[in-house]
């Protein structure tokens, strides 16, 4: 039925079977605008957030995405500017996954501002001297980027391809790429960091507030850091999920070996300087505001010491030595490890550094504030992923996102 | 974001802010229309004609 | 206008002896009704409500007899920030520039048109002095007539806070200035409406700049440390977080100023250096 829009020679689902999953996906795609809708006409009593507890799940949500999606400008500097050639067979897909993460961030920005109407203010009236300020810009302006990078993989499609204008600006667009991708780069540095200035700078927050370099404090490069990291690690699991649902090999194993090795020294590197990080912090700035590590982890129901052990050893050092090591990162079961927890670590960095900040007291005579959200948030929490769904299912379908596909296809 | 905007001060925050943002747009708008301009030419020459599978 | 807050300028800020104030929350009704404050229909969950000044409860967590009991009311404390350079918590952090300092009266401010509600502020401020619409504003029936003129009633989806009620401000400096009397407000002049609400006389209000005001006579804010108390009496909440308030708490009672910051073991009573260097 729609066999002329999918890329020559390669195996698709039929497409009956293709409509019922995009439909099924739709449903909870539709669930979520429902609640999106709900929270943009009534406001945000929708939610479940009040004057203690601030920041929404789906705020935590907007960090997290934007940090897996890393993967797309990391990716990008190492194959464009740095020559990675064999990158070029997975960056098609990091392209796709860092557009889903961006467009997904922007929206989720859009729903969380109680009057959307004037979200334009922030760059109308721009403090310069806010983080958000710095995020909003950088963002909007590196998804601009990835625009420009995904207009040449549509392009590609093969009807499209036939218009020799579309072929031509396809062809350009690839030709002055390195520039793209190295603004690309300067932006997401700076948008990734300020992401963590935002908690950084919180000086009325112990919990959260880092000394640093300048105006900018440690989170800022951790931040950066780790999305450049662990970004690598969510563009592999999309990967191995592609190869699992399809049951077909997409990438070569020395190309998803060669990132993996590369994400495992940079969650190598990430790690040390977060674990100096978090000594410094529990040895020296908190105590100076009056607070002993203990103080962030007890007296609540949910955030013990544990979130931390989670966060450095499961999501930190687990995937730095099953990354780094040869041995086990061509053992397809502890890459799968890897890669997963790796993933899950660098949301869960998100989560501290968002929603345990709103969490703990600072007065001494507060309380914890622990918030569940409403079906509302989870819905508009989900959305995003409803959408992403979709969104690569049909580049999947219709795009020739892995390059390596036929010629893996032909050598079975 | 324009100096005309009355929360505007010409210091070294909006040098550097303003600066690189200006400075990015610039870059991104000028490769854009270069690489339209020249799809346009290369369109104009006849390149990509007869291009696609159904064609060879 | 000087672009610190050491200057001639005015600095108003509040004294709150603890030890007179009975927990009687004549402050948040004057301050609710002074301001347009709008009503929630049903106010039980207090996380929500909005309380420009709030009234805390203490205990010092001893069982009885020796249990005590202390109220503490808090406004916004319109901190003056690291070094006291008017780089308070929330506003160094707003995106849109939607609140700002006043280096001539050391008043942290709030614009609604301008705020679009990314509610960073609200993270940013310790105390939780700042508060959102979560609703729209609503009054019962027929109490729309008693809204003051002075105060603009804010819209949903913005975040508010106490301005120390800078209408009033306004009023007094409008008065001086057609007086002639340029910008010399009496003491008396500009008062907040808790401070003159409160029954006990516990909230005194005025300019921590003059030598001659009630405020600066009971806490001797110590100009060369950030405005620090030098009334050994005298406190501010979390102080050791140099956020600088303009709010001073008096007390007799040692656990009640000890409750005012955080104390790691063994630390309450000895000399605490807080650095009030000079912040971003």
């Amino acid at each position: 039925m729609d066999s002329a829009l999918i890329p020559k020679g390669a195996r698709r689902c039929p497409f009956p079977v293709f409509a019922t999953g995009i439909a099924v996906v739709s449903v909870v795609l539709l669930w979520g605008v429902f609640a999106m809708v709900l929270c943009w006409l009534k406001g945000l009593n929708q939610t479940n957030m009040n004057d203690y507890y601030g920041f929404a799940l789906w705020i935590w949500a907007d960090l997290a995405v934007i940090a897996i999606g890393g993967g797309a400008f990391f990716t990008g500097l190492l194959k464009y500017v740095f020559g990675i050639d064999e990158l070029k067979n997975i960056i098609n897909l990091a392209v796709v996954i860092g557009f889903i993460c961006y467009s997904s961030a922007l929206l989720i920005l859009a729903i969380d501002i109680g009057q959307p109407l004037r979200g334009w203010f922030i760059f109308w009236h721009a403090n310069v001297h806010s983080m958000l300020t710095e995020v909003a810009f950088c963002l909007s302006l590196y998804f601009s980027v990835l625009t420009i990078e995904f207009i040449p993989l549509i392009l590609e499609n093969r009807q499209l391809d036939k218009v020799p204008f579309f072929h031509n600006l396809s062809h350009n667009m690839h030709g002055v790429m390195a520039v793209f991708a190295a603004t690309g780069a300067f932006l997401s540095c700076f948008h990734q960091g300020s992401l963590g200035g935002v908690a950084g700078v919180l000086y009325g927050r112990p919990f959260a507030y880092r000394e640093g370099l300048l105006v900018w404090p440690w989170t800022f490069f951790l931040f950066t850091w780790s999305a450049a990291a662990y970004g690598p690690c969510f563009t592999l699991t999309v990967c191995k999920m592609f190869e699992g649902i399809t049951r077909k090999k997409l990438v070569k194993d020395n190309v998803i070996h060669l990132l993996a090795k590369i994400s495992g020294w940079m969650i190598t590197t990430y790690i040390i300087a977060k674990i100096i990080d978090t000594i410094y912090w529990a040895g020296v700035t908190a105590p100076e505001m009056g607070f002993s590590l203990m103080d962030f982890y007890s007296d609540n129901a949910f955030y013990g010491i544990w979130i931390l052990f989670a966060e450095i050893v499961l999501g930190g050092i687990v995937p730095a030595v099953f990354l780094t090591v040869k041995r086990f990162r061509e053992n397809k079961k502890l890459l799968l490890v890897a890669i997963i927890l790796g993933t899950l670590g660098v949301c869960l960095n998100r989560w501290v550094m968002v929603l345990q900040v709103m969490a703990v007291p600072v007065m001494s005579f507060d309380t914890w504030a622990l918030y569940i959200p409403s079906w509302q948030e989870v819905a508009t929490t989900i959305l995003p992923v409803a959408y992403g769904v979709i969104l690569i299912s049909l580049a999947y379908r219709y795009l020739p996102m892995f390059p390596q596909e036929q010629e893996l296809y032909d050598s079975k | 974001m324009f100096p005309f905007c009355f929360e505007w001060v010409w210091d070294a925050g909006h040098y550097l802010f303003f600066g690189g943002m200006w400075y990015t747009i610039s870059i991104l708008g000028l490769g854009m229309t270069f690489c339209l301009l020249k799809t346009i030419v290369d369109t104009l020459n006849g390149k990509g004609a007869g291009h696609g599978d159904d064609h060879h | 206008m000087t672009q610190d807050n050491h200057g001639k300028a005015h600095k108003y800020g509040m004294v709150i002896d603890l030890d007179k104030c009975t927990g009687c929350g004549s402050c948040m009704v004057a301050c609710m009704s002074e301001n347009n404050v709008p009503f929630k229909e049903n106010e039980t969950d207090k996380k929500d409500s909005i309380t420009w000044m709030k009234v805390f409860k203490l205990t010092n967590g001893k069982p009885f007899p020796d249990i005590d009991t202390c109220y503490l009311p808090r406004p916004c404390m319109h901190c003056g920030g690291k070094g006291d350079h008017g780089h308070s918590p929330c506003i160094s952090v707003c995106p849109a520039t939607a609140t700002d300092y006043g280096y001539d009266t050391g008043i942290v401010s709030q614009i609604y048109t301008r705020c679009f509600g990314c509610r960073y502020c609200m993270g940013a401020c310790p105390y939780h002095a700042r508060y959102f619409n979560w609703w729209d504003p609503k009054w019962p029936d027929g109490m729309e007539e008693y809204l003051s003129p002075d105060v603009s009633p804010r819209m949903r989806g913005v975040v508010e806070k106490c301005s120390f009620c800078y209408h009033r401000y306004q009023e007094a400096r409008d008065r001086a200035y057609h007086e002639e009397r340029r910008d010399h407000i009496e003491e008396g002049e500009y008062q907040t409406a808790c401070t003159q609400a409160c029954p006990a006389g516990a909230i005194t209000f005025g300019d921590l700049n003059n030598p001659e005001h009630e405020v600066y006579k009971l806490v001797k804010p110590d100009p060369h440390n950030c405005g620090r108390p030098r009334e050994p009496k005298a406190f501010r909440l979390l102080e050791r977080l140099q956020t600088n308030p303009k709010v001073y708490y008096i007390s007799e009672r040692e656990w009640v100023r000890k409750a005012g910051d955080n104390y790691r073991k063994g630390e309450w009573g000895k000399e605490i250096k807080v650095s009030h260097g000079k912040g971003h």
